[in-house]
């Protein structure tokens, strides 16, 4: 492994997006927008002030999820990866490369859009700013990490694409979001035990109804962090040097 | 004369049970231009990938300057350029070849100085800032080509480097192939034109997964009565069935 090839591929990466001005507005525009447009659905503060914060743990692994997986398998169908692979790179400065590249442009998103929920919206988040923008760059680092790994079994961005209903969605039923855990049946509570949006969205609520960083909040994101370790290592095992 | 590659009875077969190479045997010289010539399919990006360590063997052995092909140590020691274009489309020449540079351990001034010389090797100079899906085809396979050459790796395996180009361009590449060979570079070039043919020192000719062939131009055409690279194909081909 090499630090210096590792911040290269991150740079590069940044680089890539900076030449597509219209990604970074969605990925910067939406969110933000999406919260907004909540707050007028519910028109019950009470409620967007508890899904509000939940949304910070979604739609940043969400986000990145898609863009990471389309990226990684553009670089496996168009040769880029073939050529990396011949030279001497290892495969952890790849992955990590994007993992660093999308974790900071995950931390602008949160700022943006934890800075409408926090300053225009005035959402009460008792847990402060900070737990915040670390539970949902969390999010993000997992996302970005599942992304890599599913881009191995898609052959086209179309396939990539459907990952994420296929993948993303199931998680997104069970996390809590739209009916409380306990009130499901046991064998979705058992699949929410194991599916890892489950414990992103449960971080950010700890934080609403908390003033101080807690053991919980610091369980929940060791899971996210593991998950998105163990996505990365296995998303290393796809990319071979051989085929 | 010193060897660059080394195969012996080479076997590749494919997960859907297709046998790419079948029992390939080839020592290929340093210091020339060896073509792979075969139509589409013959498996001459098979034996590429895997003289790049990226193809798995079912059966035989590889070796590439005298390690066995896909060693670690090889890498930086050749260059390969994909049949793709195999550059990002989205960033400019220069950030393209700043990468690739940085990939293969260069550092400062070494990026700068390796960047300068493949820009000018292939003559991209005044599209340096462009992005790389805004040129041409022959300038996207240019860009290709100069992530090649930015190492200053002994040897070049070239996947169908002039495929689409027009005949001037072509020219121009062939001669850069030359210059680098002058040079002391060795080159490996697959191409499915018979007339690059008689462009190259050395010829492979393969079809089916199995050299038909491998002699120069000039002794391919004595051994066969032939007046040219393509007739005596086609007469290897005949005499095949």
């Amino acid at each position: 492994m090499s630090p210096l090839k590792t911040l290269a591929t991150s740079r590069r990466v940044l680089a890539q997006l900076h030449h597509d001005p219209r990604t970074l507005a969605l990925l910067f525009v939406v969110p933000p927008v999406l919260i907004t447009v909540l707050k007028y659905v519910f028109q019950n503060d009470l409620a967007f002030d508890r899904i509000a914060p939940m949304l910070l743990g979604i739609f940043p692994m969400v986000m990145m999820f898609l863009i990471t997986s389309i990226a990684t398998l553009r670089e496996r169908t168009n040769g880029t990866l073939e050529r990396l692979m011949t030279m001497p790179v290892g495969k952890v400065d790849f992955i990590l490369g994007y993992a660093i590249a999308f974790s900071v442009l995950a931390l602008v998103q949160a700022l943006i859009a934890a800075g409408v929920m926090l300053g225009l919206l005035q959402v009460t988040v008792l847990g402060g700013t900070l737990p915040t923008l670390v539970g949902a760059v969390l999010a993000a680092f997992l996302g970005t990490s599942l992304g890599l790994f599913i881009s191995a079994f898609a052959a086209t961005e179309f396939q990539a694409v459907q990952f994420m209903p296929a993948f993303i969605f199931p998680q997104l039923l069970v996390c809590g979001l739209f009916v409380a855990r306990d009130q499901m049946a046991q064998l979705l509570q058992w699949l929410a035990d194991v599916f890892p949006l489950t414990y992103s969205v449960d971080a950010m609520k700890e934080i609403t109804s908390h003033t101080t960083w807690t053991g919980r909040f610091s369980r929940d994101l060791a899971v996210v962090a593991a998950y998105a370790v163990a996505a990365l290592l296995l998303g290393s095992l796809t990319i071979r040097r051989q085929e | 004369m010193e060897t660059a590659v080394a195969v012996k009875n080479l076997s590749v077969i494919y997960k859907n049970g297709f046998k790419a190479l079948n029992g390939v045997s080839l020592e290929l010289p340093a210091g020339k231009i060896t073509g792979f010539i075969g139509p589409s399919g013959a498996g001459k990006t098979t034996l590429i990938r895997v003289l790049v360590g990226r193809q798995k063997i079912a059966g035989g052995t590889a070796a590439v300057l005298g390690s066995p092909a896909g060693s670690a140590k090889l890498r930086g020691q050749f260059s390969y350029m994909t049949q793709n274009l195999s550059v990002y489309p989205d960033l400019t020449v220069t950030e393209n070849l700043n990468y690739f540079a940085r990939m293969l351990g260069l550092r400062g001034t070494a990026v700068k100085t390796a960047v300068n010389g493949a820009v000018r090797l292939v003559d991209l100079g005044p599209q340096t800032e462009q992005v790389v899906g805004s040129l041409s085809g022959g300038q996207k396979q240019r860009v290709s080509l100069a992530v090649a050459l930015l190492g200053d790796a002994p040897l070049l395996f070239l996947d169908e480097p002039t495929v689409g180009l027009d005949p001037v361009l072509r020219e121009q590449l062939w001669k850069l192939f030359r210059e680098l060979v002058g040079k002391g570079k060795t080159i490996i070039i697959t191409s499915h034109v018979m007339d690059e043919a008689d462009r190259c020192d050395d010829l492979v000719l393969i079809r089916g997964g199995k050299v038909l062939a491998h002699a120069s131009p000039h002794e391919l055409c004595a051994q066969t009565h032939s007046q040219t690279v393509e007739e005596g194909f086609i007469k290897l081909v005949e005499g095949q069935k």
